[in-house]
């Protein structure tokens, strides 16, 4: 593969960006890292990212490209030289591509919504989540990991439950992602962060909880109560 | 609830042997309603790929145990059933007809890059069309102003990626001309109820809308757009009367 420029514009704090570093590394492939500040963008961002103004963004030869599971499907038909991230088979490739997108546009906002959303509507979001949670524990039947026995597309999709969930149950005192109910899950998570390529791409405990805690604390003070965007 | 279009694609240049290759064993089921636009990318995908299928229309009133069945989590249609193992979500079930039926029309670029570019279009027509398009047709007032700006601009930024392009796949249609084409059924609805009209805001949208209709297999898997005028007025009405009522 040749050399060309990989710059990587992304976020210490978001999963969405770890996602891609995550690919990037067990692809074995070396970029410039970027990091943006969410408050005040980078023209670099905006011009990389008109659309959606958001992170991450891998840049490739000045050719951008944007939305962590677009990027994930770049790097792996990219790299095919190298181990696959996503199955080959087509069928198990739709599987992967359906639970993905069900982590994200299901699992995730209603984790966020149990946690931070509107105080009345938390009861409701939790019990949503937990039956999203208890959608992708069924999936983990028989497997260590989502891709099998070695971690995959739908691992590094599902990283924010392996690690940042935890962080957001300590900030607010509770917890949903229990071993009891999600024994599964729980197991998996442990033997995801295990990994050394994934420890190597987490962002640091201490300061993501501190991070998140501002974050509650500015929503609250300028009562912007379920506005606290996911990043 | 009768269906507007053939579930039967005849392709006049195919060989004996081609169609017999396609109906061997291949059973593949289409769960569907008439006017859903995710339906309608499913049922152009499969038409582009000449493959013979089965179209089962659901009252999504009273699904059907197999719907169910088959997607547990979002309960919805489109699914595709393909050797009895179903595939959900219209732009997933799209790429999986791409992958398994190779030896057709492709539907996605072969260069990485431009997969990926393909794939973002795909994904931003998913995040906004539908949900900003409802809500022309659906409200009034501001709610309505302020989504028919959005819906403008929307379509100005799709515009601007297509360029000169006959179609945003080039001289062949791609899964974002798929993802796109079946929102023209809205137009008449969404310029009506919006009263605005597309052609003068989205003048090389809609040249492309219709160079897609010129395409059989675009136009015999899309129902007629006053037929779906007249199923969202009603919609439209049901959602006006519950708000006020």
């Amino acid at each position: 593969m040749a050399d060309l420029e990989m710059k990587l514009l992304g976020l210490w704090c978001s999963p969405f960006s770890r996602r891609v570093e995550l690919a990037l590394c067990l692809k074995g492939i070396s970029y410039d890292y970027i990091e943006e500040d969410i408050q005040n963008k980078s023209p670099e961002l905006l011009k990389y990212n008109p659309v959606h103004k958001k992170v991450p963004v891998l840049v490739r030869d000045g050719k951008p490209i944007a939305e962590s599971l677009v990027i994930l499907e770049y790097i792996d038909d990219m790299w095919d030289d190298k181990p696959a991230i996503l199955p080959q088979e087509p069928y198990e490739r739709a599987m992967a591509r359906f639970w993905a997108r069900f982590i994200d546009e299901k699992c995730l906002p209603s984790i966020w919504k149990a946690f931070w959303g509107p105080k009345k509507e938390q009861d409701e979001a939790e019990k949503e989540a937990c039956e999203n949670l208890k959608a992708l524990e069924n999936e983990l039947k028989g497997k260590k990991f989502f891709g099998g026995s070695s971690i995959g597309y739908l691992d590094i999709v599902a990283n924010f439950i392996a690690y940042w969930l935890d962080a957001i149950q300590k900030t607010a005192g509770k917890t949903i992602l229990t071993k009891e109910s999600f024994p599964l899950l729980s197991q998996w998570k442990v033997d995801f962060v295990a990994c050394k390529v994934v420890k190597e791409n987490l962002p640091p405990w201490e300061r993501l909880v501190a991070y998140y805690q501002i974050r509650i604390e500015a929503a609250k003070a300028s009562n912007d109560d379920g506005k606290i965007q996911i990043y | 609830m009768t269906n507007d279009h053939q579930h039967f694609i005849p392709f006049p240049s195919k060989t004996e042997t081609e169609l017999r290759v396609i109906k061997m064993g291949e059973e593949v089921i289409l769960l569907d309603f008439w006017s859903s636009p995710f339906g309608m990318r499913v049922r152009i995908a499969l038409a582009e790929k000449g493959i013979d299928y089965e179209e089962r229309e659901e009252n999504l009133n009273n699904k059907s145990s197999l719907l169910l069945k088959m997607n547990p989590i979002h309960k919805q249609i489109p699914v595709l059933i393909h050797k009895g193992r179903p595939i959900c979500e219209s732009m997933i079930i799209v790429q999986y007809i791409d992958e398994v039926w190779q030896n057709k029309v492709s539907l996605m670029p072969s260069d990485p890059y431009d997969k990926a570019i393909a794939r973002f279009w795909a994904d931003y027509i998913d995040k906004k069309i539908y949900s900003i398009g409802k809500l022309v047709w659906v409200s009034e007032g501001e709610v309505q102003e302020a989504a028919k700006k959005e819906l403008v601009e929307c379509f100005k930024l799709l515009e601007k990626e297509l360029g000169d392009k006959h179609f945003f796949g080039g001289q062949n249609l791609n899964i974002v001309d798929v993802a796109l084409i079946p929102f023209y059924t809205w137009f008449y609805a969404l310029e009506t109820c919006g009263n605005f009209s597309i052609v003068e805001e989205c003048p090389h949208l809609v040249g492309w809308a219709k160079r897609c209709m010129d395409k059989q297999t675009v136009s015999n898997s899309l129902p007629d757009q006053y037929k779906i005028y007249t199923h969202l007025l009603e919609l439209r009405n049901q959602h006006l009367a519950h708000l006020k009522g």
